[in-house]
């Protein structure tokens, strides 16, 4: 590659590039996240590329990989351009019919997408439910671009908005588009970018200053940071170039956990082939500016999300938080003045230096613009990455999008930011997704993570498993943190169990109160809101567990009893089920549980087909 | 000079001070169990808690670690405050009943009763200790390990360790431990060792500075001179 020394030679090479763009001849996209390659995408390459190969259709029709296109639950699947065909939950042997429509032109009926509502076979990704109602700023552009393809990104106006920035040649220009398009953090605490970026550029006092992408996501059931980070690197990567030329920064860090194996290569690579077309480095394309960006790997640590714990991880030391003030922007890595944005906020910034910052914030509602990716999951029918624009409620996002509840159970609310956020039950489901509302009705915007939880969920477990997550996670700096979360993990375990007291629901909620008012950071000020939120809407949940030892759900594994009803047809296949022999029945004979014996494991629970095995 | 206001009275500090610092000087008390002058902040007991700000705004601070800033209204002894206070010596008590610092503590705020499972630790993981090696003997010998529930205090991999110099300086600050050392505990790697001690301060001759914080030393009562 060669390193473009000017804005020009950039021009340059972005018109040849985009000359060369083949229209004519379809394209193939497969979506090859971490999401699409655990359920197989790697067989689907494998076979659409023997195909092609194998048939000589190289010159006929065009092969993309590229990151995840959202919806997970249907991976692996296929698009297909221009048409915009979408064919969910490909299987290699499918891949071959396919490819062979495609090149006529056609369609293969059967294998589209299927409408579980009207049974319908529909086509287009665009009028799929889940696509339908979408905003995919962010995320639609992972369809078009091969992540590790350079080219790709620039012939989707890649790096024009870095060109454009160094064609202004105004710092202070880029600030206040990012300020007028009121774009808040979307780690989130909802903190407006500009003003944070606005801080930064008026740090006199150090020889440099740092910009951090914090890619340390490590919410349960969240993803959206690495599928950004896997289908589209460069987006994080001229966001921040722009951010350093706004702030007037000289070192970027993408801190990003270990975990995420794909997206670190993707970043490397990216990063690399950046560094070598000259976005990276000195005097970039030619003009005075100079910055570079470095990749640091988290090691495992969910407080290093937190920005004070993420710098100190930096520098190499224990990832543990300290006292604000002094800010990051004050006193950051190294002591130099450091600003953290999340890697869904870097890359929304090329797009808002592209649009204008006006342009940008008619998406959305006042004071909350742009869009949200959120990771759908639970017990919900099409589970993925949504990016919606702020301000639409949850049901349409549960309902519309998500599709609505998995069989008979009932929805009974989402659970919204993690570990630290917390439950919105169904009948606020009206509520506008943005920064303020949730916060009203106690919950967070969290980075992302949307849970849903119908009736099939006990609340008492849910907020014990994120009291279990965040016992172990917390830092155990702030003795309140360490000691409380502990705690209160075990006040819940005893209801859990059956063994509360109605007093310990008092106690519980005295000593969430005091753990949020007296930790340090935002993980232990947060860590109270799974007991705190489900207290609040579901008590007589809780008090359930306690007064009657029964849990509603049926979840908390002491308090049911599985027993067989009359729907048994006697077939046997729970009694081979079980591993403790515990199911006894003649045959055409209602077989029966021995409680005794049972572990509740709820093997013969899966494997009756006839709903015939219950708890209570 | 930073303006600020504690409980009602206006106060001029210099910039840089904590609020621990300027409330004290102003005859407030505020409880700490991490605190020690001589050594930097930590903010892990959070005994030290107090409330800034006003209305909906207001929220509670580790005074220790917190700087003061002009024109911020603070209250060190709110309902709020006392009630968290109160909840993490509770907490404490479920932790370190045996512990002579935190029963005093218990009966001057009042705590008389402790409501959660007891256990009978000897640490609260204030990290007196740690910043006691590390800031005033110089050695770094013992430091935090792991994180959440299995956080401990220790030497690296639990060996014993030459950087140790068993100048007993850990034990002298610790808070809880007090009624740990009964001279008669097997060696481990930092404490128990009071049997086997042999401070610095003994060997005189064998060093050109006593390298003991304390005068006159816990262990052995000489005197610098």
């Amino acid at each position: 590659m060669e390193n473009l020394r000017s804005i020009e030679e950039f021009k340059r090479l972005q018109a040849i590039l985009l000359e060369h763009v083949d229209t004519d001849i379809p394209t193939i996209i497969i979506n090859a996240g971490t999401c699409g390659q655990a359920s197989g995408a790697n067989e689907i390459i494998r076979a659409a590329k023997s195909r092609i190969l194998g048939k000589r259709l190289v010159d006929k029709v065009n092969l993309r990989i590229t990151g995840c296109h959202g919806f997970c639950q249907m991976e692996p699947s296929l698009l297909i351009e221009p048409s915009r065909t979408f064919y969910p939950n490909v299987k290699p042997k499918d891949v071959e019919r396919i490819i062979d429509a495609v090149l006529h032109n056609e369609i293969v009926e059967n294998l589209l997408y299927k409408d579980p509502s009207s049974g319908d076979r529909i086509e287009k990704q665009e009028d799929i439910p889940f696509f339908k109602k979408q905003a995919r700023i962010i995320l639609g552009l992972n369809e078009n671009v091969d992540p590790i393809r350079i080219y790709n990104y620039i012939e989707n106006n890649g790096y024009s908005s870095l060109c454009k920035i160094l064609e202004k040649g105004d710092p202070t220009w880029v600030v206040e588009q990012v300020k007028t398009s009121e774009l808040r953090g979307r780690g989130g605490a909802g903190f407006p970018t500009g003003f944070k970026w606005e801080l930064l550029a008026k740090q006199q006092n150090g020889e440099s200053k740092y910009i951090v992408c914090n890619a340390d996501e490590g919410d349960p059931g969240a993803y959206m940071d690495r599928s950004v980070l896997e289908g589209n690197p460069h987006s994080i990567i001229e966001g921040m170039i722009i951010g350093g030329y706004a702030s007037g920064a000289t070192d970027g860090i993408i801190y990003i956990r270990n975990e995420y194996p794909l997206a670190i290569k993707h970043l490397i690579i990216a990063l690399n082939q950046a560094r070598d077309l000259g976005f990276l480095g000195e005097n970039i394309l030619g003009s005075d500016f100079s910055f570079d960006i470095q990749i640091v790997k988290g090691a495992g640590a969910f407080v290093c999300g937190e920005e004070t714990a993420l710098m100190r991880s930096v520098e190499g030391k224990v990832g543990e938080p300290r006292q604000r003030p002094p800010f990051p922007i004050e006193k950051g890595i190294y002591g130099k003045p450091t600003v953290i944005n999340n890697v869904e906020t870097w890359a929304n910034i090329p797009v808002i230096i592209d649009q204008g910052g006006a342009e940008y914030a008619k998406t959305g509602t006042d004071g909350n613009s742009g869009t949200k990716i959120f990771s759908l999951v639970g017990k919900i029918k099409n589970t993925g990455l949504v990016e919606v624009p702020m301000g639409m409620t949850i049901n349409e996002i549960v309902y519309d999008i998500g599709g609505g509840p998995v069989g008979k159970a009932k929805i009974k609310a989402v659970q919204t930011g993690g570990p630290s956020g917390g439950c919105i039950p169904a009948d606020k489901f009206d509520l506008p997704i943005d920064y303020d509302s949730l916060a009203k009705v106690g919950s967070i915007m969290g980075s992302g993570g949307m849970i849903v939880l119908d009736d099939n969920t006990c609340m008492v477990d849910l907020a014990r498993y994120f009291m279990n997550f965040l016992k172990d996670e917390s830092c155990g700096k702030c003795f309140t943190c360490r000691m409380g979360t502990q705690r209160m993990h075990e006040i819940l375990d005893d209801i859990s169990k059956g063994i509360g007291t109605l007093d310990q629901i008092d106690l519980l909620e005295e000593l969430a109160l005091a753990v949020k008012d007296t930790t340090m950071c935002g993980l232990g000020q947060t860590a109270s809101n799974p007991v705190l939120s489900t207290l609040r809407y579901f008590r007589d949940e809780y008090v359930e567990h306690i007064q009657n030892k029964r849990c509603p759900a049926g979840v908390c594994e002491e308090l049911i009893q599985y027993y067989i009803n009359e729907e048994c047809t006697a077939c046997g296949l729970c009694k081979k089920a079980c591993p403790e022999d515990a199911i006894t029945g003649e045959k055409k004979v209602r077989h029966v549980i021995d409680t005794t014996k049972c572990i509740k494991c709820g093997a013969c629970k899966s494997v009756c087909k006839f709903d015939a095995v219950e708890t209570r | 000079m930073i303006t600020l206001t504690i409980n009602g009275l206006d106060v001029q500090v210099e910039e840089g001070t904590t609020l621990l610092e300027a409330a004290r000087h102003l005859g407030f008390p505020i409880p700490t169990l991490c605190h020690m002058d001589g050594l930097t902040p930590y903010g892990a007991c959070r005994l030290c808690v107090v409330e800034i700000g006003e209305g909906p705004g207001a929220k509670m601070v580790s005074s220790c670690t917190f700087p003061v800033q002009e024109g911020l209204k603070v209250r060190t002894a709110s309902e709020r405050v006392l009630k968290a206070r109160r909840m993490i010596i509770e907490l404490m008590l479920s932790v370190c009943p045996q512990s002579k610092t935190i029963q005093d503590l218990a009966s001057k705020f009042g705590v008389r009763q402790q409501r959660f499972r007891q256990e009978f630790k000897d640490c609260i993981l204030c990290g007196l200790c740690v910043r006691m090696c590390e800031e005033q003997m110089m050695a770094k010998a013992i430091g935090f390990r792991g994180r959440g529930e299995s956080r401990s205090i220790g030497t690296p991999f639990d060996i014993e360790t030459d950087v140790c110099r068993r100048c007993g300086g850990c034990m002298f600050v610790c808070p809880v431990c007090e009624l740990r050392c009964t001279y008669n505990e097997p060696e481990k790697a930092i404490c128990g060792g009071c049997a086997n001690l042999v401070p610095p301060c003994v060997e005189k001759d064998q060093f050109d500075d006593m390298m003991c914080y304390m005068e006159p030393c816990v262990a052995c009562e000489i005197t610098k001179d």
